[in-house]
């Protein structure tokens, strides 16, 4: 399965840039997740790699051959939208089979395929139903079923998830995540939700602003974030960011913890904490409130897990938290760009 | 119970009572919020109609005070009557040809107008202008335009070397050449309304399927009479019901372009209902000629919102 690459892709809406200068490359047969807020791109990227946009300069390529100007039906992708977009005057069974009678496929074969695809999916029982016969999540399948259909090269995915309801879109995560391993085929997948992005991405492309701010492992992407937009978009809560000197300082809200979790390494960082407000969300604890003297009363948020029972926190007290030293990243003020760390 | 409560009661009863109060019913106020409604379709819609059907079973004109039932006789007369038989052709041919002319040309400006291009806002006015003319006044010009001696028409296309020297086509006198005339009127009347129809139509259809079509590898023909006619059909359908209904029931044009002339080649049901009833007097036919269509139109209408509710669409 061939790999997707965008090679200086900028695109402007008359004076806004909504994609700025974005240099990717998908390995083969990889979960590559766009991961970023409303706004920032990364719809707008994936439709210029379907080819229902045209980018303003910068080239795409699948497979190492450019497809830039060429029509999406030239490109052997595959998309599913965020509403599906499945047709509504069509049975499922017609819906899936479209894309092979637009390849003008036989009839026979069409069957078989579509019967394939299908019960890939689970839903040969919808077959003969109408779209609106149809729950959100088989909806959702039948979209799915639809794409893989013709086996296409690389599937693109506009938050296919976004139109669930919360509890089937745990599951329907864990589907999707199998089913892509199951097919392999590459497949670029846009979402604002960084669950989903962290729990399906083999890679995660963070953006912002039209750029990619960062571009690697859901784990490297979370612990060594490349800057502080991207430490303060990935968590929830996210990283910790104070000011001092002339660099960030970063922290986890769950590595910032009472000086007794941490004892016995000596390697600790000591950050005199007030709070403020305590929220508890059943598995955590938020804890919210400031640093005391030198960091100017920067307010900040601990995250203590409620089976840690033998500490109890309570408002308008001060507390010695502590931080691992290697679990403190430090970014440049200006730019806020990684930097080298200063001593604390 | 202290005074003050009974003062309280004794006031709203007394108030209940008094004229103003009964709107506090909901089922006076209701009778007389839809009674100028009511009052209105059976005075102006359900009194004519009644009136027409009691005529067209009499041998009532308005030369005489003689009224007696015929029964179906005046039918009768109507369906051996050859001029009837060609009125009854040439309102089907009016409105089946016409239909299918408004029919692609709106689709095909609605398919224009739905892209940006530069002068887009000149465009669509005049689109729209001729439905904002008086029709009166816009085929009176028509009448000038298609002139037997005058047209500007002929001129132009004649000094522009499109005709010959001699070619100077009677654009209302030959049968062939009125019929196509009036129909080319009448489209020319009907186009911006089907466009505007077609265009709410078209822009009801989500992006993401218009998309998802592009990607499933559907070229422009296939997404054309696929997705977007498919899923365009109820309103369309729609816009045919009123189309057919309206001309089939449209009398203007052929009033002020040739009176159903020549040799009656133009003539419609409707325009021999007007000169059988109004101009020749003779009531009881005129009516039954109005009236014949109105079995034809109500099958259409029925047939036609059977078809759009099967293609509706969630």
């Amino acid at each position: 399965m061939p790999e997707v690459e965008t090679r200086g892709i900028v695109k402007h809406f008359g004076e806004v840039k909504a994609v700025d200068g974005v240099d990717i490359v998908s390995s083969e047969e990889e979960f590559l997740v766009l991961l970023g807020p409303s706004g920032c791109g990364k719809t707008t990227l994936l439709r210029m790699i379907a080819g229902l946009e045209e980018p303003s300069s910068g080239d795409i390529l699948i497979g190492g051959q450019v497809v830039t100007h060429l029509p999406p039906r030239a490109r052997g992708i595959a998309m599913v939208f965020q509403s599906y977009a499945l047709y509504p005057h069509m049975t499922i069974s017609k819906n899936i089979a479209f894309p092979l009678k637009a390849m003008g496929m036989p009839k026979e074969n069409r069957w078989q395929k579509v019967e394939w695809s299908a019960s890939m999916l689970g839903i040969r029982h919808l077959l003969h139903r109408k779209p609106r016969e149809l729950s959100g999540g088989e909806r959702q399948r039948v979209a799915l079923a639809r794409a893989l259909v013709r086996e296409p090269n690389v599937f693109l995915l506009d938050e296919p998830l976004s139109n669930l309801d919360a509890k089937l879109r745990a599951s329907a995560r864990e589907e999707l995540y199998r089913f892509q391993k199951e097919v392999s085929i590459t497949t670029i997948y846009v979402t604002h939700d960084q669950v989903e992005a962290m729990g399906m991405g083999d890679r995660i492309a963070v953006m912002n602003a039209g750029r990619v701010r960062q571009l690697d492992k859901p784990d490297v992407v979370y612990s060594e974030p490349a800057d502080t937009f991207v430490a303060g978009f990935l968590g929830s809560p996210p990283m910790n960011l104070v000011e001092t000197q002339d660099r960030i300082v970063g922290f986890r809200p769950e590595c910032f913890l009472p000086r007794q979790m941490y004892e016995g390494s000596s390697d600790v960082i000591s950050l005199p904490f007030k709070v403020n407000r305590i929220e508890n969300l059943g598995a955590d604890r938020l804890v919210y409130g400031k640093l005391e003297d030198r960091f100017d009363d920067a307010a900040v948020i601990a995250n203590l897990p409620t089976s840690f029972t033998n500490y109890t926190v309570e408002t308008n007290q001060s507390y010695d938290f502590v931080v691992p030293r290697s679990d403190v990243k430090f970014f440049d003020i200006k730019t806020g760009l990684r930097a080298e760390p200063i001593p604390l | 119970m202290g005074p003050a409560v009974k003062t309280t009661e004794s006031i709203l009863h007394n108030r209940n009572k008094q004229l103003g109060f009964i709107f506090d019913n909901k089922n006076v106020l209701g009778f007389l919020m839809i009674a100028p409604a009511v009052i209105y379709i059976l005075a102006l819609v359900g009194y004519p109609l009644v009136l027409a059907f009691i005529y067209s079973v009499s041998n009532i004109t308005i030369g005489s005070s003689d009224f007696s039932f015929v029964g179906l006789k005046n039918i009768q007369g109507l369906i051996g009557d050859f001029d009837f038989k060609t009125a009854l052709y040439n309102t089907i041919y009016f409105t089946a040809v016409s239909m299918i002319i408004v029919l692609v040309l709106a689709k095909i400006l609605a398919l224009i107008l739905l892209k940006d291009f530069k002068g887009k806002f000149v465009i669509r006015t005049l689109v729209l202008m001729p439905y904002v003319a008086p029709i009166s006044l816009g085929v009176i010009g028509w009448l000038w335009m298609l002139d037997s001696i005058y047209s500007p028409i002929n001129w132009l296309l004649q000094h522009s070397g499109l005709f010959g020297p001699d070619f100077w086509p009677m654009w209302l006198g030959k049968p062939n050449l009125a019929m196509s005339a009036i129909i080319a009127v009448h489209v020319w009347r009907m186009l911006p309304l089907a466009t505007v129809i077609m265009l709410a139509g078209l822009t009801s259809i989500p992006q993401d399927i218009q998309d998802a079509a592009l990607v499933d590898g559907a070229g422009y023909f296939r997404q054309l009479f696929q997705i977007t006619i498919p899923m365009m059909l109820p309103i369309m359908l729609v816009a045919v019901l009123f189309g057919i209904v309206f001309t089939a029931t449209d009398i203007i044009i052929i009033l002020v372009l040739t009176r159903g002339g020549p040799y009656g080649s133009t003539q419609v049901l409707v325009s021999k209902a007007f000169f059988t009833g109004i101009d020749a007097g003779d009531l009881a036919t005129g009516a039954a000629t109005a009236l014949f269509l109105f079995p034809l139109l109500a099958a259409v209408a029925i047939f036609m919102l059977r078809i759009a509710r099967r293609a509706e669409v969630a």
